[in-house]
C-alpha cells in the first residue's frame, strides 16, 4: 500500500508541476464561471415564476453540474493521456516496471494521483454555488449530491482514459481514443431509446443516466455502485494490458 | 569475498513472434563481480538485461535474483535489483532531489531513511551540486548520472546498467567508468556496451553475445595472456634451437624476417628467450608479446556466420 501512495504522490506532483493541469483548470474555470453567471442572471429574471417549482440550488447547481459533465468529457482524456502513453514514449515506464511494485499497485497509484486533480476540479465547482450562501438559502444536500455525481463521473472517465493510455505510446492518440470511447459509452443512451431488444440494458450501461438522479439530488446506491464498477473494470483492464506487455 | 551467486539465468530465451532475440542463454553473476556484456547492435543485449530486470517475461527459462525466482516472486526479487535502461527513466519536470526521493520510495526504502539514501546516492554519483535543479535542464551526462543514482539508491545487491556511457563526452565517460568501478566494491554489476575499451577498463569478466547466443565468457585476464611472441634476431639460429626453449610450441618465420613464436597455453617464454639470445649472441633487437585483444576476439566471434564455440564443438 505504501508503494501506491508513493506513486500517487509523485503522480499528483507531476500533474501539478506541468502547465497542462493549470491551463486546463483555468480554462474550465473560465467556462464554468461564464455559465454560472449566465444562469444566475437567468434565474434572477425569472425568479418569481420558477421559485415555485425550482430552488436556486436545483436550477443553478444542477444546471452547472449538468453542463460540467460535457466539459469534463473533453478534458479528462487530456490528463489521462500522459499517464502511461507518455511514460512509455519517454522510457520512464521502465522505472515503474523494474521497481518492486506490482502492476495493480502501479495502476492504483496512477489513478490515485489523478484523483488529486479530480478533487481540485470538484473544489472549484463546489465553491461557485457556495458563494451564493451569502445572499440566499441553499439546499446543500443537492449540491453535495451533484458534486458526488461529478466526482464519480470523473473517476469513470479517468479509469477509462487510463486504460486507453496503456494501449499506445502516442499521448495524442490516447487522448483522441479515450475521448471517442467516453463519448461512445455516453451515447449508448441513444441506442437505449430505440425500440430494439435489450434497449433497457443499453440505457442502463450509459454513463449519463446514472448521473441524472444524482444531479437532481437523489442518492441511489445503485448509481454509485455503477460508477465504482465502471472504474474498477477499466483499471483492471489496464492491469491486464500491462501484464500482456511484459509477455 | 564469498561466492554467493546473485544472478542465475538458466536457458533464457525470448522470442518476438518468429524472430528469436535471445536463445538458451546461461548467465551467472557472483557477488562483487563486474560483468561486461558485449555484442554487436541487435545481438540481444538489451533484451537479456530487460529479462534479468524483470521488465520482460522470458519465453522460456528462468531467472533467479539472489536465489529468488523473478517470475514467481517478482516483488521480492526486484527488491535486490537496480536497473538503468538504455534511456534513463527520468522525469524532466522533477528536481533531482524529488526524483531520487521518489525512486527511493518506489524501491521500498522506509521513509525515515529516504533522506539519507538520497544524500548518499547524490554523493556517489556527483550530483550534490545540482540537487535543486530540474532534471530536464541538466546536461545529458548529469541525466545519465541521475539514472545511475536511481539504480543504486536502495543499495541493491545487483546493479544492471544498459549502455551507461552512451552519448557522453570523454570526460564524462571517465567519470562514469570510475563510478562503476567503485560500485563493484559493494554491488555486483552487469554492464552492457559495445565500447570495448570500456569493458576492458572496468569489468572483471566479459561475455560476448551474438545473435542471441553466448559466444564468449571469460575473465578479462584471459585477454592479457600471451599467445604469440614476436622475436627479432640479427643472427637467428636454427629454428629447432628456439623450439627447444620451454613454453614455445611452434616457430614461424615472418615475411619481414622476424619470427613468430606460438606460445603454449599459460606459459611466458620471454625471459628465457632474452637470456638465450644474450648467451648465444643472436643479436636480439625485438621481443614483444602479441596478445589477442578483446577487439580481435570480438570481431572473430561476431563477424563470421559460425561462432568459435560452435566450430570447436563440431570439431570435438
Amino acid at each position: 500500500m505504501n508503494t501506491v501512495f508513493t506513486i500517487a504522490q509523485t503522480e499528483a506532483r507531476r500533474i501539478f508541476v506541468s502547465p497542462l493541469a493549470w491551463a486546463v483548470l483555468a480554462v474550465m474555470q473560465l467556462i464554468f464561471g461564464f455559465v454560472f453567471i449566465n444562469m444566475l442572471v437567468d434565474y434572477a429574471r425569472n425568479a418569481a415564476m420558477s421559485g415555485q417549482f425550482m430552488g436556486v440550488a436545483d436550477y443553478i447547481g444542477g444546471g452547472l453540474y449538468g453542463f460540467a459533465t460535457i466539459i469534463l468529457l473533453l478534458v479528462m482524456p487530456l490528463l489521462t493521456m500522459r499517464m502511461f502513453a507518455e511514460e512509455r514514449k519517454s522510457g520512464t515506464l521502465i522505472l515503474l516496471l523494474s521497481a518492486p511494485a506490482s502492476l495493480i499497485e502501479i495502476v492504483l497509484g496512477k489513478f490515485l494521483g489523478l484523483f488529486a486533480f479530480m478533487l481540485a476540479t470538484i473544489a472549484l465547482l463546489g465553491l461557485m454555488p457556495l458563494t451564493l450562501l451569502s445572499g440566499t438559502h441553499l439546499d446543500l444536500g443537492r449540491i453535495a449530491a451533484g458534486l458526488l455525481g461529478l466526482l464519480l463521473m470523473m473517476m469513470a472517465f479517468g479509469a477509462a482514459g487510463l486504460f486507453v493510455s496503456t494501449l499506445t505510446k502516442e499521448p495524442t492518440i490516447a487522448a483522441v481514443a479515450s475521448f471517442g470511447l467516453l463519448l461512445l459509452v455516453w451515447l449508448i443512451q441513444i441506442v437505449g431509446n430505440q425500440p430494439i431488444p435489450f434497449a433497457s440494458v443499453f440505457s442502463y450501461l450509459s454513463l449519463i443516466g446514472h448521473f441524472e438522479s444524482l444531479r437532481r439530488g437523489i442518492f441511489n446506491s445503485a448509481d454509485v455502485i455503477y460508477y465504482f464498477l465502471f472504474t474498477a473494470f477499466f483499471l483492471w483492464l489496464a492491469v491486464l494490458r500491462l501484464d500482456m506487455e511484459r509477455n | 569475498m564469498d561466492n554467493t551467486t546473485l544472478i542465475e539465468a538458466r536457458d533464457l530465451s525470448r522470442r518476438y513472434g518468429a524472430t528469436i532475440a535471445v536463445s538458451s542463454l546461461k548467465l551467472t553473476l557472483r557477488k562483487g563481480e563486474i560483468l561486461g556484456l558485449l555484442g554487436p547492435n541487435g545481438a540481444g543485449k538489451s533484451t537479456t538485461l530487460k529479462m534479468l530486470a524483470g521488465c520482460l517475461a522470458a519465453s522460456s527459462g528462468s531467472v533467479q535474483i539472489n536465489g529468488i525466482d523473478i517470475a514467481e516472486n517478482p516483488k521480492a526479487a526486484k527488491a535486490h535489483l537496480g536497473y538503468l535502461p538504455e534511456q534513463p527513466p527520468i522525469y524532466p519536470e522533477l528536481t533531482v532531489d524529488e526524483y531520487l526521493r521518489y525512486a527511493a520510495g518506489l524501491h521500498g526504502v522506509p521513509s525515515a531513511e529516504r533522506d539519507a539514501a538520497v544524500t548518499r546516492a547524490k554523493q556517489s554519483c556527483g550530483l550534490s551540486d545540482v540537487a535543486e535543479r530540474l532534471i530536464g535542464n541538466l546536461s545529458k551526462g548529469y541525466q545519465q548520472r541521475v539514472g545511475i543514482a536511481q539504480a543504486i539508491i536502495h543499495r541493491p545487491k545487483v546493479v544492471i546498467l544498459d549502455e551507461p556511457t552512451v552519448g557522453l563526452d570523454p570526460n564524462q565517460i571517465r567519470e562514469i567508468r570510475s563510478l562503476i568501478a567503485s560500485l563493484g566494491a559493494e554491488h555486483s554489476v552487469i554492464l552492457s556496451s559495445h565500447i570495448l575499451p570500456e569493458i576492458q577498463a572496468v569489468c572483471g569478466r566479459v561475455m560476448i553475445i551474438n545473435k542471441g547466443r553466448v559466444v564468449y565468457n571469460e575473465t578479462v585476464d584471459t585477454q592479457t595472456r600471451v599467445s604469440n611472441v614476436i622475436l627479432g634476431l640479427k643472427r637467428a639460429p636454427e629454428l629447432s634451437a628456439l623450439q627447444n626453449i620451454a613454453g614455445v610450441s611452434r616457430v614461424q618465420t615472418l615475411p619481414s624476417g622476424q619470427l613468430r613464436l606460438t606460445v603454449a597455453d599459460g606459459a611466458d617464454p620471454r625471459e628465457a628467450l632474452a637470456a638465450a639470445a644474450a648467451n648465444n649472441n643472436w643479436g636480439l633487437f625485438e621481443l614483444r608479446a602479441e596478445g589477442k585483444t578483446l577487439e580481435e576476439v570480438f570481431v572473430e566471434l561476431t563477424s563470421g556466420e559460425i561462432t568459435i564455440h560452435e566450430s570447436l564443438k563440431e570439431a570435438a
